[in-house]
């Protein structure tokens, strides 16, 4: 069993049930666990919904965090997705400064990183951009000197490729 | 002033009688369910939001209710009753602070996992969230101190609610589960059927083991020079003790049993080497840090136990019993891990097991160590000595008394010298620490048993947090033996003054108590009091010989220690022995 810090992504399957946010963040914070992102929505099953955990921490972290969630009775399955090859995404919205002529300019980005432009203001614009957590680091950096008014970012949602 | 304590009758007849559909409102549904499920007893206090509850209350008599005097005192007693009985402890409280007020028993229940059903009611539904007069988000405030909790949305599924607490509380690893039920549901209409059946997709403890695992334990047994068992509360609460006895038995591994193990295995056993950790015995942290084998039967591996974590047990092969997969490897990282209920575990293991030659020398080593080193205290004849009430109590109930125990010095030596042969018999709080807890408690514990003694050990620092329920006693006649060790002042945090904080005595002197004989007077219970060994025995006897509750004040030393003691961040082989050198 190794010591290293690493980020690992868990989803958890749970009752949709009011409250169960609130019982699975609870366990983290005060068990001292980190989370780095938290997603929840639907999942295929009515009733159930599917949380995924993006959290640091070593493997005896790691292993606790997958037990004390399976003793929350709302709790249906935890899967360490990234054990396995997973794809995962996040979304990000990017609202840019951008007079008239940095457009073009930022369009050129924006194309490059397949992103989309969903808004234009007077001197303003709202970019779209899904992927994995570095495309978006790095899709933000580029956007930094024209100047960032605004960034909301929904963390990450994943999935195993394939059957599994 | 007195009605008999109450008898606790088979609930068969009853079933019989609540079985049959009819629409009734929320609160007889809860009360018809709190039959169906067995309960006898419950402990509670009524306010507004609970109104309607108390409403089918009055008159109901196909279960006990308790009227306490503070929420915090029900709470305890569900919680000494569900210890006692092995059953479901059941409480009730109102909104807002009768409900903040059962938040230390829930978490102390929550740390022994004890299992009980909180009812707390709410607000109702259409004034949460408003800040309404006496609301409090009791389920958000309790979701790191329950096992689960439910804030119930309709009359409709109330019934539901109410069987899956009960099947939640008292199964796997039990725990506290809490029923939060807004002042509308409980006067709302439904037809109520019982319901038979329970889905709960994301619950099911494992109770039986894998057998490879056990075939691994068994050879490692074969194997070991030096086992220790620590066994812990799991055995008490899977009611594997007459496993566990074989297991040794059948072995002849020499076993110590954790604070809320005691009763588990008899004490009187030559194998048995009394309670480990802080305040355990020489020959148990001996044992557990030379052992090649380390088998946790039931125990959590507790700080108070381990010491320092990185020095225990280092030359060991550790096994961990256990019926909740968190525990195995949470503190000790463990090298055969066993999931399953102990005395499921126990039945499977015992047959592969038996007695191995190769561990002779350890258990010589081990009678040494018990011979050289037993507790001891030096005694006197002109002040009362703690350890010495212990030993009188124990001497005249011969260990057979239920015991209860609030939390401090009086707690360890009650551990430490009353000597413990029956499992339910001991009951304190060891996780939380909650001082208050020793007297309610025995009141709980006494109505799971009407027949039996109980004593409640407290010091005169707890007995004064809950003092208030002697009027419980008085009024039902509820024959608690209260015995008060006061030595005037929060003995447990001037040892710690004296040994770890260079003697400066902060703010411990209890001076302003009140004459505690008096003050069962007041409550219209028997009151006496001892400063010396005649008197001592004196006033126990008559104590034990007046029916109904008595309060005994033992008058004892100020300036006692618990030894030996392992300091905080010390290994547990690094003990302060005292008076035991």
């Amino acid at each position: 069993m190794t010591t290293t810090m690493t980020s690992h992504t868990i989803a958890v399957l749970v009752n949709d049930q009011p409250g169960v946010l609130q019982r699975v963040s609870g366990l983290f914070g005060r068990r001292g666990f980190n989370i780095e992102s938290i997603t929840v929505g639907q999942s295929e099953e009515e009733g159930l919904s599917r949380m995924v955990i993006v959290t640091q921490g070593d493997d005896k972290t790691l292993e606790q965090i997958e037990k004390q969630l399976y003793k929350l009775i709302d709790v249906i399955k935890v899967v360490n997705l990234s054990s396995k090859p997973m794809v995962a995404r996040e979304l990000a919205l990017i609202k840019v400064k951008s007079e008239p002529a940095e457009r073009p300019e930022i369009m050129g980005v924006v194309e490059t990183f397949r992103a989309a432009v969903v808004d234009i203001g007077t001197n303003s614009m709202i970019v779209q951009v899904v992927g994995d957590t570095e495309k978006i680091d790095a899709m933000i950096e580029l956007l930094h000197p024209y100047g960032i008014r605004e960034l909301s970012r929904t963390g990450v949602t994943a999935m195993i490729r394939g059957n599994a | 002033m007195s009605a008999q304590i109450p008898a606790v009758r088979s609930t068969e007849q009853l079933r019989e009688k609540w079985m049959k559909p009819e629409v009734i409102t929320g609160s007889e549904i809860l009360l018809r369910s709190l039959v169906l499920e067995g309960v006898e007893c419950v402990f509670g206090y009524p306010g507004g939001a609970v109104l309607y509850i108390y409403d089918a209350l009055y008159g109901f008599k196909d279960f006990h209710h308790l009227l306490t005097r503070h929420e915090q005192g029900a709470i305890h007693a569900a919680d000494g009753y569900a210890r006692a009985s092995g059953k479901v402890g059941v409480c009730i409280a109102t909104s807002g602070p009768g409900a903040t007020n059962t938040v230390t028993g829930i978490a102390t229940a929550f740390m022994d996992s004890v299992p009980l059903v909180v009812i707390t009611g709410n607000v109702v539904s259409s004034l949460i969230g408003t800040d309404a007069f006496q609301e409090a988000d009791i389920t958000g405030i309790t979701m790191p101190i329950t096992k689960h909790s439910y804030l119930v949305r309709s009359v409709e599924e109330l019934p539901r609610v109410i069987h899956e607490a009960f099947h939640i509380a008292n199964t796997g690893r039990k725990g506290p589960v809490l029923i939060d039920i807004p002042k509308d549901v409980s006067a709302d209409k439904t037809l109520f059927e019982p319901v038979q059946s329970i889905n709960l997709r994301g619950y099911n403890p494992k109770v039986v083991p894998n057998q490879h695992q056990l075939e691994k334990v068994a050879a490692a047994i074969k194997e070991a020079e030096r086992p220790v068992i620590l066994a812990g509360g799991g055995v008490v609460y899977s009611g594997g003790h007459e496993e566990l006895l074989e297991f040794v038995t059948r072995t002849e591994i020499p076993i110590t049993t954790t604070l809320l193990g005691l009763g588990a295995f008899p004490s009187g056993n030559p194998l048995w080497m009394g309670m480990p950790g802080m305040h355990g015995t020489y020959t148990a942290n001996q044992a557990i840090q030379n052992s090649d084998l380390l088998i946790n039967i039931g125990a959590r591996f507790d700080d108070r136990v381990t010491g320092r974590l990185d020095g225990f047990a280092t030359h060991a092969k550790v096994v961990h019993i256990d019926i909740d997969p968190a525990e195995i490897g949470k503190n000790v990282k463990t090298d055969i891990p066993v999931v399953g209920d102990v005395k499921t575990v126990l039945e499977l293991l015992n047959p592969l097991v038996s007695r191995s030659d190769k561990a002779d020398a350890w258990r010589s080593q081990i009678s040494q160590w018990m011979a050289d080193k037993p507790y001891k205290y030096k005694d006197s004849d002109t002040v009362l000595k703690p350890q010495w009430v212990i030993e009188l109590l124990n001497d005249t109930t011969k260990g057979e008394a239920i015991v209860t125990t609030d939390v401090g010095q009086h707690q360890m030596w009650a551990a430490q010298y009353y000597k413990f042969n029956q499992p339910r018999s001991w009951i304190t709080s060891g996780g939380l620490g909650t001082m208050g807890f020793g007297f309610p408690s025995a009141i709980g514990a006494q109505m799971a048993h009407p027949d039996r003694l109980v004593i409640s050990i407290n010091g005169d620092g707890g007995m004064q947090m809950c003092a208030q329920e002697l009027a419980i006693c008085a009024i039902n006649n509820i024959p608690v033996k209260v015995v008060v060790i006061n030595n005037q002042v929060l003995g447990m945090v001037r040892q710690w003054q004296e040994l770890i904080y260079e003697n400066r005595y902060s703010h411990i002197d209890l001076a302003g108590s009140p004459d505690f004989v008096k003050l069962a007077e007041a409550y219209g219970v028997k009151g006496l009091r001892a400063s010396n060994k005649e008197e001592a025995k004196q006033a126990w006897k008559e104590a034990m010989e007046t029916p109904g509750p008595v309060l005994v004040e033992f008058v004892v030393s100020k300036e006692e220690n618990v030894y030996p003691m392992v300091t905080q961040g010390s290994t547990i082989d690094q003990m302060l022995m005292g008076d035991c050198e």
